[in-house]
């Protein structure tokens, strides 16, 4: 008889045991549908075996707590992640976006470029007859010509020195020399170290205008810039 | 200018002193008497002869008969007595009677001048040497005869240096004082400038862009040896210092074009000018004491001459508004120089005590870049009367305007060497 009571009051203390055992905190994570409009990568999910529960011990109860607020610990953390990966995608199709953007804006900068130094290359300034002194147009060139200096400061430049054809070889080749010298002061009291800039002479012999006419020796009288 | 009457020959003035030029000997060059008739000795004796027309015809002092109208065949009349009376009927004042013979490639030469109507023999000379000395030996005569008649030993052993752009480059160029045997020296294939000789024709001094900027050289014509010049900014407009191995140049590298003196060697012994402005263009009096150069100075290029010694300065031109390319005649009176108004270019001369300016080309292209012979009674300078730049040369008086070479491309800026003394 005492043994029967034994058993049944075994069974009755395991079987619950064993059933509390074997069912497990019920974890659901839920991912919601974000505004990222390339794939990125899931979060993967986690699905969870649910089992049926039987009404809980305390013991039970307390791990079942336990469990819960573990999941809502981790509910919290996973939204913050997934805030994250949101951001993080969000960065990166603005980042491809500024890359475009920038990609637009680097082909200007480089016409930009490319005009300004053939605008240093191609523009000479001219001078009267016989003279070195800088016209106020000749001036102006040469605030350009200082600007891009400024705004590349890896550049040395030659300043050549040029005549018309009038006048003597060796006259020439000094008054070239004054004309070259007077584009550098010009450059050097706007602030270019004058190490930056060379000067050279050709006098009259290499115009740019081989007739033998007023207008030709206009264009022949001339400062020129090369960029070494 | 000569040393006038003290060369006349017996009460006969060879040479007008006033215009030398004015009135040309009339003389008589027959082909050479041949000891033989082979054809060595022909051909020589025609070609000889022809050169020594020539070049009696170069100094502009004389006029050559045409041998049309000579009356007898050299090989019938002897050569150290001639027939005066037939010379003179033929308007002969001057006879030149020459002898050949050759043996193998060795030549002897008999060259005689007589006077026609002295019926006198003023020079006497027998030469020996190869075959290919024919032009050293008229030369050599010619300085006889011009010696004799100017006092001065003229330029027969001269040379002229030059730019030629043949090349498709301005290089350097020199030949002969009558255009002969050019030759191109420098091979920079860039830009090269302004030739200048030393004394004796040893020595030549440029400016070359060989190294991509206006460099100053000086080289030794025959031996590879010499000296570079490349301060920055230009080195340029060489002359020597009359018989010495000094030269004058115009450098900027002190931020001013101003004009040093300098060893031959290319060190700087001191500097010159040193007035802000253009300084430039110098050229040597004789003896070497005074220069005369460029100066923008007064507003204007015009012309001054400093005496080294106690640096006084004096300007010479005051006509026009662009005189440059100053260059002193060795006998010291006179200085040419390139005169630019309205656009155009003209050689002029004047005193060295600024009187007496003349212009002596007349607006025929453009006229620059004068230099003297070493003889003070021509002038070599360029012109573009025919189109392409050319070498020309004229007496002192500005007669006598003839071209004296063609080359390809165009020629300019000849530089006229000292006498080559020990040819």
């Amino acid at each position: 008889m005492k043994k029967k009571l034994w058993i049944s009051l075994a069974l009755l203390l395991v079987i619950p045991g064993l059933l509390f055992t074997v069912s497990c905190a019920k974890k659901a994570v839920k991912i919601e549908p974000s505004a990222v409009t390339e794939p990125s990568e899931e979060p993967a999910e986690e699905k969870v075996a649910e089992a049926p529960i039987t009404a809980p011990t305390e013991e039970e109860a307390q791990v079942v707590a336990r469990e819960v607020a573990e999941e809502e610990e981790k509910k919290k953390e996973e939204p913050i992640e997934e805030e994250k990966v949101e951001a993080v995608e969000e960065e990166k199709v603005e980042a491809v976006e500024e890359e475009k953007v920038e990609a637009v804006e680097d082909e200007e900068e480089k016409l930009e470029e490319i005009a300004a130094k053939n605008q240093f290359i191609y523009e000479d300034i001219y001078f009267e007859f016989d003279k070195s002194t800088l016209l106020p147009m000749a001036q102006d060139t040469l605030k350009k010509k200082a600007e891009y200096l400024f705004n590349n400061t890896y550049i040395t430049a030659v300043i050549e020195g040029h005549c018309d054809e009038r006048g003597t070889n060796e006259y020439n080749l000094a008054l070239g020399d004054r004309r070259a010298e007077s584009a550098k002061s010009f450059l050097v009291d706007l602030g270019i170290l004058p190490t930056r800039l060379t000067t050279v002479s050709y006098g009259e012999e290499r115009p740019v205008d081989p007739r033998h006419i007023r207008e030709a020796w206009a264009k022949n009288r001339r400062a020129h810039f090369v960029i070494e | 200018m000569l040393l006038g009457s003290a060369l006349s020959w017996a009460g006969y003035d060879y040479i007008d002193i006033s215009n030398p030029f004015l009135r040309k000997i009339p003389i008589a060059v027959p082909f050479f008497k041949t000891a033989t008739i082979n054809d060595a000795e022909t051909q020589i004796s025609s070609k000889a002869a022809d050169l020594l027309s020539k070049t009696f015809e170069f100094t502009g002092y004389f006029k050559t008969i045409d041998r049309n109208a000579y009356l007898l065949a050299p090989n019938n009349s002897d050569i150290d007595s001639p027939n005066f009376r037939n010379w003179r009927s033929i308007g002969a004042e001057l006879l030149i009677t020459g002898g050949i013979s050759v043996k193998n490639n060795s030549m002897e030469m008999e060259l005689r001048l007589f006077d026609t109507f002295k019926e006198q023999l003023l020079i006497g000379k027998i030469y020996k040497g190869k075959i290919n000395d024919q032009r050293k030996i008229i030369h050599r005569f010619c300085s006889e005869v011009i010696y004799l008649f100017s006092g001065n030993w003229g330029y027969f052993n001269s040379k002229i240096a030059f730019v030629s752009t043949g090349s498709g480059n301005k290089e350097i160029y020199i030949c002969e004082f009558d255009g002969y045997n050019p030759k191109q020296i420098t091979h920079d294939s860039n830009l090269t400038l302004s030739p200048a000789w030393s004394l004796n024709a040893k020595w030549i001094a440029y400016t070359s862009y060989a190294r991509g900027k206006p460099d100053l050289y000086i080289r030794h014509l025959t031996e590879k040896r010499g000296a570079v010049v490349a301060k920055k900014g230009i080195n340029s407009t060489p002359a020597w210092v009359p018989g010495k191995f000094l030269l004058a140049a115009t450098l900027s590298f002190s931020g001013d074009q101003e004009i040093y003196l300098l060893t031959g060697t290319g060190k700087i012994i001191k500097r010159l000018t040193h007035k802000r402005g253009i300084d430039t263009s110098p050229a040597w009096s004789p003896e070497g004491k005074k220069i005369a150069f460029v100066s923008k100075r007064s507003g204007t290029p015009q012309i001054y001459i400093k005496e080294i010694d106690s640096g006084r300065i004096k300007r010479l031109t005051f006509e026009g508004r662009y005189n440059t390319q100053p260059s002193w005649s060795p006998k010291g009176d006179k200085i040419a120089y390139s005169a630019m108004k309205n656009d155009k270019s003209n050689i002029c001369v004047i005193n060295v005590d600024g009187s007496n300016l003349v212009q002596l080309t007349n607006n025929a292209g453009e006229n620059e870049s004068p230099s003297w012979a070493p003889s003070g009674s021509l002038i070599a300078f360029s012109s573009t009367r025919e189109g392409p730049s050319r070498i020309y040369i004229m007496t002192a008086y500005g007669t006598d305007q003839r071209r004296l070479l063609t080359l390809p491309g165009e020629q300019t800026n000849p530089d006229w060497s000292p006498r080559v003394i020990n040819n």
